[in-house]
């Protein structure tokens, strides 16, 4: 078993050789061509069946700035953030200073040696290694893409010799990877060797290894975006209305890219589906709403802004009660804020948006495979519900490729269209009320535009009506209804997914919840904390509104930490509101620079803050 | 808010179309609006129009955005399906409908703060994008719900009810429509019902975004002197350059005694639209003609009206996206839902 993160921290220089389990940072110029080289490594690892967690850390810029990319080697299958970094490929020298000081003591710095680092740069505790790629490109290739784009293989071909990545994984990928362009195979191989001959010439080996391992299994390595995408295709999505914002973009161009594949009719080659790029965040739930109201399943994909922008039209989903998904894919806010770099910060704003009192349901998936599954439910949440439904990711699951469980689906899986009148209900002479609840649990049935000749037309509006849908302003009439919809957020309860506890191994006064992108680090906090000797159950909240489940939680223990990645405790604010809980209960765990949460964060946050509590719990 | 409830009783031999409806059958509620109101008529040219073009009612979809004029489809169709959504918003509201049905009629009624302030941008755009819809807007140059003030398409130099003068230049829907690509653009006045119903007899026949910009005097903010949206004003202002007679595919083409000023323009669904010209140069399928012959006369002071362009050949939203025939909302989980084995593809090209 290779050491934790924890253990490993502030590890200065030895001989140790330590294999699959460190931190490659790439610094690149964004906008070179080193994204494809990047990924190129990352599946390197991952076919070796090493667990690897990457990340992108990029500006808001196409070309010139600085980007990373940080890959995480973990055998032992920690995907969260670490921190730290043990190989930094420092190929962009804006950054050289903050670069090189990020690497730990003892641990390596590869970079073109091409120019001689500079003299400032110097730190004599750790390893300056390299290889002159510029030099050999310009004596390799004349064409001055080219020089920029293979330098960045000729690296891949450098760590493959010093980490050990065998050549013919390297082939396979490159061969699947252009499998349409063969020419590209070639030209990629030859610059490949080139860094990997000088490499094995002229390099001196490393302390870090990769090892073929069998950690990986059948899982995948994909965005949370295109999972979500993914899942509205499955879930029956047939209208998608957007407006481009990063870190979602991705989700509504990779919809319109699956359905393209999977929604195609076969013989007439037209579209069973719909994108449209709205002309800002407000067409598009307009758009989506208007679907909404008429029977088809649509979504839009956002961002905090576009929330924001969007609120009067998800009050009007909540009040005329039509079904909507929103995609928030969350950034640092608030307004332009940090556009690419991860937050989990409109929480507050997504529960209560719009004016009035409104309430909405959220989904937090915590990795791609639940994107897709919680992409999919939200729709029949929507339609079963006819509100507007959030699923809350962030930018760290939306535009990071996750090593996750593979898709899941099984055949003859319907869609759940809630409670809708057909034609024969209303010609059955079933009475219609639009806002009659009939079952009591605050849902009522409601008729798509053009059902019947003559019954069950209606008119929809945003003001206040009685249960037959007529015009009223009358006060008993409204209290009525706004005390339904409260009984069908009770409803809701019981069907957004249910938290998932992980008990400690023995018992203990020590709660701690969290969601969403702060799982992988949550897990290895626990593990780290747990060796520390501090025991704490935990339990991942997948839902809004919160099930008793949550509360009686909360209740059974004498200290819970609420983790998240925001600065006001949004989680913690929503359970104090929604739960009554006291709020000396609750003890928050918050990070928000806008890079992940990491379990080193997480393990001394949680370790400096416990209190030391004398009575274990009766029972929990 | 209607405390009146219209009486169900109608006569009994009441006059009923092709489809066996009466006028009743596409009446709604009792107006709220003012008497006298211009939007009252327009209701009234709706009604007409769909029982002339004996259409059933839930076949219709009424969509509208907050003021007035937005309030207007609680008061015809009754038995079609309406949203009365947010202000400025119908149309983006409307496309979404549309994108989920293609097979209803949507009947999209806004005004000119609805559509020529807060909403100018969705206007825009939904006509941009060749939405396949009626779009009304009740043009009273006033903002009337909230008792009086100007909107954005009041004259340069109109005085409101007060006294006060509106120095911003106006927002000519129609002119707009026409620049943005809307593919039937009309212009009429509440006024004049003989040139309205066929207008918008014409604008439901037509495939594509069908614009009409109806001039309807608001009673009680905007038909006093110095408005230039009065009925008087309107009236003696109003140039015509054809009228409009529209005949379903169905009927029989009859040839008009004035043969030399007509003009015969048949639609994408086989509807015929008759133009009888008034200003026998002016072609109604010259965009660019319209666009300068509308600058002219209005710089003239003039108020141009009657079926201004018509593209009979249009394509609309759904043609562009290529959709499927069906409405995307007939869909079943069968037709939606990919198989467990493409996901199983899927995951293989994720590792």
């Amino acid at each position: 078993m290779p050491a934790t993160i924890t253990e490993r921290e502030g590890e200065s220089a030895g001989s140790a050789i330590i294999t699959n389990d460190f931190v490659i940072k790439f610094a690149n110029v964004n906008g070179s061509g080193s994204a494809s080289a990047n990924s190129l490594f990352a599946k390197c690892v991952l076919r070796m069946g090493v667990p690897i967690a990457a990340r992108n850390i990029f500006p808001s810029n196409i070309q010139g700035l600085p980007t990373w990319y940080e890959v995480r080697v973990s055998e032992a299958g920690w995907l969260g953030r670490r921190g730290g970094v043990d190989l930094m490929v420092a190929m962009n020298p804006q950054t050289w200073a903050e670069d090189v000081r990020s690497i730990g003591p003892g641990f390596y710095l590869f970079h073109d040696t091409t120019k001689p680092l500079p003299p400032s740069m110097a730190r004599d505790d750790i390893h300056v290694i390299g290889a002159p790629l510029t030099r050999i490109c310009n004596e390799t290739y004349a064409d001055p893409r080219q020089r920029q784009l293979f330098k960045n293989i000729m690296y891949v071909g450098a760590l493959a010799h010093l980490l050990g990545i065998p050549t013919d994984t390297v082939e396979r990928l490159l061969q699947e990877e252009f499998a349409a362009k063969p020419k590209l195979i070639d030209a990629n191989l030859h610059a490949f060797h080139l860094g990997r001959d000088y490499a094995q010439s002229s390099m001196a080996p490393i302390r870090l290894r990769l090892s073929p391992a069998d950690k990986v299994g059948d899982r995948i390595f994909v965005e949370g975006n295109s999972a979500c995408a993914l899942g509205a295709v499955y879930g029956g999505a047939t209208v998608c209305a957007w407006y481009p914002i990063t870190p979602s973009t991705s989700l509504a161009e990779a919809f319109t890219a699956h359905c393209k594949a999977l929604r195609t009719d076969s013989e007439s080659g037209k579209a069973k589906y719909a994108v449209v790029q709205g002309e800002d965040e407000i067409a598009s739930i307009g758009i989506v709403i208007g679907a909404g109201w008429n029977g088809a399943r649509a979504f839009t994909c956002t961002s905090g802004p576009g929330v924001s922008l969007m609120q009067e039209f998800i009050g009007l989903s909540y009040f005329a009660e039509i079904p909507a998904v929103i995609f928030d894919v969350q950034r640092g806010g608030p307004s332009t804020g940090m556009p690419t770099r991860t937050q989990q910060s409109d929480l507050l704003s997504a529960a209560y948006a719009s004016h009035g009192d409104t309430k909405h349901p959220m989904l937090f998936p915590a990795d791609p495979t639940e994107c897709f599954e919680m992409g999919a439910l939200a729709f029949d949440l929507a339609d079963r519900l006819q509100t507007t439904i959030f699923v809350m990711l962030d930018l760290d699951i939306g535009m990071n490729e996750w090593l996750c469980a593979p898709f899941a689906w099984e055949d003859g899986k319907r869609l759940d269209r809630g409670k809708v009148m057909t034609r024969d209900d209303l010609g059955a002479g079933i009475d219609f009320g639009r806002y009659l609840d009939v079952d009591g649990d605050g849902i009522t049935y409601r008729t798509y535009p053009g059902a019947h000749p003559n019954k069950g037309a209606y008119f929809t509006r945003g003001t206040s009506r009685d249960r037959y849908a007529r015009y009223s302003e009358e006060g008993a009439v409204y209290t009525d209804n706004m005390q339904r919809l409260l009984r069908k957020f009770d409803t809701a309860k019981s069907l957004v997914p249910a938290p998932v506890r992980r008990d400690a191994a023995r018992r203990t006064p020590y709660g701690v919840v969290y969601f969403g992108s702060t799982t992988p680090a949550m897990h290895e906090a626990i593990d780290a904390l747990e060796r520390q000797g501090r025991h704490v159950n935990a339990l991942r909240i997948r839902g809004f509104p919160f099930s008793d489940e949550v509360f009686d939680f909360i209740r059974a223990h004498e200290q819970v930490f609420v983790v998240e990645q925001n600065r006001d405790g949004q989680l913690r604010a929503l359970l104090i509101n929604e739960g009554g809980v006291h709020p000396t209960r609750l003890t928050p765990v918050l990070h928000y620079d806008g890079t992940p949460i990491t379990a080193r964060f997480i393990t001394a946050e949680i370790a400096g803050q416990m209190k030391s509590i004398e009575t274990m719990p009766v029972s929990d | 808010m209607t405390y009146i409830t219209k009486p169900k009783f109608r006569h009994p031999e009441l006059e009923q179309n092709a489809r066996g409806f009466t006028r009743r059958d596409y009446e709604g509620k009792v107006s709220t609006l003012c008497a006298g109101c211009g939007h009252d008529s327009i209701s009234a040219a709706i009604i007409q129009a769909v029982y002339e073009l004996d259409l059933e009612p839930h076949r219709i979809a009424k969509m509208s955005g907050i003021g007035c004029s937005s309030k207007t489809p609680d008061y015809f169709l009754g038995a079609s399906h309406g949203f009365n959504s947010v202000h400025g918003r119908m149309p983006s509201v409307l496309t979404g409908a549309n994108l989920a049905n293609r097979d209803l009629i949507y009947m999209g009624v806004s005004g000119d703060g609805d559509s020529a302030s807060i909403g100018l941008g969705q206007f825009a755009h939904s006509i941009r994008r060749g939405v396949d819809m009626v779009y009304i807007v009740e043009n009273n140059g006033v903002y009337g719900l909230t008792k009086g003030q100007f909107s954005a398409t009041s004259d340069r130099g109109s005085r409101s009810k007060r006294g006060v003068v509106n120095h911003d230049a106006p927002i000519d829907m129609v002119a707009l429509a026409l620049q943005l690509g809307a593919t039937y653009v009309g212009r009429s006045f509440s006024g004049d019902k003989h040139q309205l119903v066929p207008l918008i007899k014409g604008a439901i026949a037509h495939h594509g975004a069908a614009f009409i910009d109806c001039l309807s005097p608001c009673v009680a903010f905007n038909n006093h002197e110095g408005s230039t949206k009065s009925y008087d004003y309107v009236r003696e202002h109003n140039e015509a350059v054809n009228f409009l007679d529209v005949i379903t595919g169905r009927a029989p083409i009859k040839l008009d005694q004035e043969a030399g000023a007509l003009a015969i323009v048949e639609q994408h669904d086989g509807s015929t639209l008759r133009l009888r010209k008034i200003h026998t140069d002016y072609d109604p399928s010259d965009r660019v003609g319209a666009m300068a012959y509308l600058t002219e006369r209005a710089a003239a002071g003039e108020i141009v009206t009657g079926l201004l362009y018509v593209d009979p050949n249009a394509e609309d939203h759904h043609d562009y996206l290529n959709t499927v025939e069906a409405p995307l909302n007939t869909l079943d989980s069968e037709a939606l839902i990919p198989s467990a084995s493409a996901l199983d593809k899927i995951n293989a090209s994720l590792r």
